[in-house]
């Protein structure tokens, strides 16, 4: 196991443990830039899918897992920050690299918004808070039909960066490069929020409120800002999922998908960056898992493949429940745990993560 | 002038008076014990000078000025800090991130730019890293600098929330019950800190505490409570042996032995 | 006149809501776990009350497989609660919630897979016949559904607050250890309120498919009837049978009154509200924590 030596404050303050640690992401970031030249359009497609996917996971990853409060309403952000990118774009004419950042910031402020009544509700009572925004969000859209085009929806239009066109047919390495760029600036975002006062005041809002608030934390304005920074990521990845999809309506960002989202970071592991990409790599990876294992046994019984609905849900909710039964930390978890036993290899025991057993004492008083 | 006033205060929970007309001033640099059977009202005091409840009657002054008018998040700022009877620290998270939360009165940035991490931001960590290093050695914690709380014992827990809390850099300190659970050496060594806030940090102590021997040692002046009313202030070894406050305690005939637990 | 036929068609769908919200609550109630899947649960004790009566199915009398599927339901519930849920004792509220979403999602493709995804219809002796009181035309299963739900709640009422189980269940809900301590075999009566919660679920299910129909994605209903729990005041079962009623009368009067669109909206804007307002429901048992 390699120790490292602290020799200032700064070694806890940079971005990265040390050179090691540096040199093994800047590798995998090289590698990310060279993707298109060594996958083929569809997996290429897919990869972007799965990055589009982690900054969402991001998004909620920041609300949920740093600072404690439960959405079931992210599908409402991913809307908003695709109906505003795209309804800017065609309704204002402004071009991509204006409303795109724009489409965030509504986003966010809507999120903003949404945390300002929803500040004294907690845990389950914000998740059907948040659930109830998302459904009022599909119906809204469906009723706003000349903004939104209803169930029928709205085209997505080609960006347009400089006079640089980027589509996701047309050039999808362009778009995979654009999306990549989003996905490295968030991960950098969400880096510097973990080491600064903002990320510990999260931090503190989501193990006691109350002792936050001693310790100079407003609760309440912590919380917005943890929603709108949330959703203003989450807003992002809307309207880049708008851009992969090309056409979308309500159906897009139905409550499902919210709760696929929320389903999708506690598989990746709650509270880490990685975890966000884990889940992402499950949700986009796992229906072409399953197409190509119903393939094979299809051919093995001879049947052929035979489509059978909710079979993705089904499985991905099967997945979901072993984890949490057996490695409720998800797959950063597991990670965390296959690395050390390395890494202490032959020293690991295997209770070196067991965690305590609480038992449930009640907030209700009655 | 007093630091704290508490002035004529009273708090009803439904038809249950939780504190009565209890009025009490705390000095600048002095520390101050609040003694008293179970539900005397000791902890709700502190409740109330935190903000986290709101007296129906009174007036609570920090530095000459009310502070009802104000949040309870707004306490720190005024440097009032505090640490809770049940341990209230932040599970998932390092020592040394629960110790810069208390820094968090200090926080100079805006979120913009922490999300970009700049410069300033960089510096202002150091700068809070420093402050923090300083209790750290105050309080012998630096074995445990990098242990997540979840897994810590709980001798060390109540050591960690009294750090956080001077993090903080506070000029009055609420100690909620600083010694129960320790055994009789953690409690000689809060004894010594408690002496050394006030002596070499300056800081104003005012303490919740069952422990006589340790009341004893370290206060300048104790109030006895009982039933949310005021019973006697003195010294400790005046408030022990007031006729009232051994009566609030039924039963044991001897003054010593009862108010120790 | 057809006002009174909006207002019995309203009750009724909001006594099936109700009935789901029970469920709901009588979980939440006792282990302080919410399950989000009592909508799927609901939806199989449908299914599988349909697959023993039809007569594409097994063909048993509906006065019999009623019974059995209630039975079926209830050991399904304990048994999930002794292989799964026990499992998450000691963990968070929410892995519980998530836990249960995706439970709802195994659930619902399970019964895609037996009984297929088209909609079917129960043939319930009770579907399709009327009541005719002077000039008022009222339907029998809807009235069925009136009633039976109100039995129900009044007797699960007596059951907390009367019985010796129901009190122990509470105690457990309390707190936990404190109830282990004072005897209460606290699993087995997690176990038991799943079974419960099954149980109910299971009726539900058998008015809801006897006064329409049914197919694999009507668990979603649970979502609705989850916002009906909340508005009642989760924790409270009157509250959730008032939550259900409330929701299931907004509904045809939003589409009347308002305009079609309207009808989904409303339940969901008037949960938001009441969160906003009064977050812990009409009937509200819930207080805040003390340091």
């Amino acid at each position: 196991m390699r120790t490292v030596f602290k020799t200032s404050y700064d070694a806890d303050i940079n971005l990265f443990r040390d050179s090691v640690q540096a040199a093994w992401y800047l590798a995998l970031l090289a590698l990310a830039l060279v993707l298109p030249l060594l996958l083929d359009v569809f997996m290429l497609g897919e990869v972007t899918n799965m990055l589009i996917w982690a900054v969402a996971g991001m998004g909620l990853m920041i609300l949920v897992g740093q600072s404690g409060q439960a959405s079931l309403g992210h599908a409402a952000f991913l809307a908003i920050g695709c109906y505003a990118n795209v309804l800017l774009q065609e309704r204002l004419g402004l071009p991509f690299i204006v409303s795109f950042p724009l489409a965030g910031l509504i986003a966010g402020f809507a999120g903003v918004l949404l945390a300002i009544p929803t500040a004294r509700l907690h845990g389950i009572y914000l998740a059907i808070a948040t659930l109830a925004i998302a459904i009022l969000t599909d119906d809204v859209i469906v009723l706003a039909e000349p903004l939104t085009g209803g169930v029928t929806g709205l085209v997505t239009p080609t960006i347009n960066i400089f006079g640089l066109e980027i589509d996701r047919y047309v050039t999808p390495d362009r778009f995979y490069w654009l999306v990549l760029a989003v996905v490295v600036l968030t991960v950098l975002a969400y880096r510097n929020l973990l080491r600064a006062p903002l990320g510990r005041a999260f931090a503190a809002v989501r193990d006691s409120e109350v002792s936050a608030q001693a310790m100079g934390v407003n609760v309440p304005r912590t919380k917005a800002t943890a929603f709108g920074i949330s959703t203003a990521i989450t807003g992002l990845a809307g309207a880049l999922m708008g851009h992969f999809a090309g056409v979308f309506n309500n159906e897009t960002f139905s409550i499902i998908i919210s709760i696929q989202l929320l389903l999708m970071i506690v598989i990746g592991g709650l509270g880490s960056i990685h975890g966000a990409f884990f889940g992402a790599i499950v949700v986009a990876l796992l229906p072409q898992a399953i197409a190509l294992s119903r393939d094979f046994v299809g051919g093995l019984f001879g049947t052929g493949s035979m489509a059978m609905p909710g079979l993705d849900s089904a499985v991905f909710g099967a997945i979901l429940i072993l984890f949490i039964l057996f490695e409720p930390m998800g797959i950063y978890g597991r990670w965390v745990k296959i690395r050390t036993y390395f890494e202490l290899f032959p020293f690991y025991r295997r209770d070196m993560f067991r965690r305590q057993k609480s038992y449930l004492k009640t907030e209700r008083l009655r | 002038m007093s630091l704290l006033e508490i002035d004529n205060v009273t708090l009803r929970f439904g038809g249950v008076v939780a504190v009565n007309k209890v009025s009490f001033s705390v000095e600048e640099g002095e520390v101050f014990a609040l003694v008293g059977p179970n539900g005397a009202g000791k902890s709700t005091l502190f409740n109330l000078v935190s903000r986290i409840y709101d007296p129906v009657e009174g007036d609570i002054r920090f530095d000459g000025k009310s502070i009802l008018d104000k949040a309870p998040h707004e306490m720190a700022r005024l440097g009032i800090a505090r640490t809770f009877q049940n341990i209230e620290l932040f599970e998932q998270a390092t020592v040394l991130q629960n110790l810069l939360v208390g820094r968090h009165r200090h926080r100079k940035s805006n979120f913009v730019n922490e999300l970009l991490f700049s410069p300033f931001v960089r510096g202002e960590e150091r700068r809070h890293r420093d402050a923090v290093e300083k209790v750290i050695d105050f309080l012998d914690l630096q074995a445990y600098r990098d242990k997540y709380i979840a897994g810590l014992p709980y001798g060390v827990r109540k050591v960690v929330e009294m750090g956080r809390a001077l993090a903080i850099e506070p000029r009055l300190l609420l100690l909620d019950e600083p010694a129960s659970g320790l055994s009789v050496e953690e409690t000689q060594d809060v004894a010594f800190w408690v002496e050394d806030i006030k002596t070499q940090m300056g800081i104003t102590v005012l303490m919740v505490e069952h422990d006589m021997h340790l009341v004893s040692a370290v206060s300048d002046r104790v109030l006895a409570l009982a039933d949310g009313k005021a019973l006697a202030l003195g010294t400790a070894q005046e408030v022990q042996n007031h006729p009232k406050v051994i009566e609030a305690y039924i039963g044991v005939s001897d003054p010593h032995q009862k108010v120790v637990t | 006149m057809d006002v009174l036929q909006l207002v019995v068609s309203g009750l009724a769908n909001g006594c099936v809501y109700g009935l789901i919200a029970l469920g709901f609550v009588l979980i939440y109630k006792a282990t302080e776990a919410v399950n989000f899947a009592q909508g799927d649960f609901m939806m199989l004790g449908a299914f599988i009350t349909v697959g023993l009566t039809n007569q594409a199915w097994l063909g048993l009398p509906f006065w019999l497989s009623v019974p059995l599927a209630v039975f079926i339901m209830g050991v399904f519930g304990y048994l999930l609660d002794l292989i799964v849920l026990r499992r998450m004792f000691g963990q968070s509220q929410i892995a519980v919630v998530i836990l249960t979403i995706a439970l709802g999602f195994v659930l619902r493709f399970v019964a895609g897979a037996i009984w297929g995804h088209e909609t079917v219809s129960l043939e319930s002796p009770i579907a399709g016949k009327e009541l005719r009181f002077g000039g008022v035309v009222l339907g029998l299963d809807e009235v069925a559904v009136i009633v039976v739900t109100v039995l129900l709640t009044i007797i699960l009422y007596f059951y907390f607050n009367r019985t010796k189980l129901g009190i122990a269940m509470q105690a457990a809900s309390q707190n936990q250890l404190a109830a282990y301590y004072m005897g209460i075999p606290v699993k087995r009566v997690h176990s038991l309120i799943w079974a419960l919660a099954g149980a109910v679920a299971a009726i539900a299910g058998v008015l809801f498919a006897s006064k329409g129909t049914i197919d694999p994605s009507a668990g979603l209903l649970g979502i609705k009837a989850f916002a009906a729990a909340v508005i009642g005041g989760f924790g409270s079962l009157p509250g959730a049978l008032l939550g259900g009623v409330i929701v299931g009368l907004i509904e045809p009067f939003a589409s009347r009154y308002i305009a079609a669109g309207y009808s989904q909206i409303m339940p969901y804007l008037l949960l938001f509200l009441i969160l906003v307002f009064r977050p812990h429901g009409i009937l509200a048992q819930v207080h805040r924590k003390k340091v």
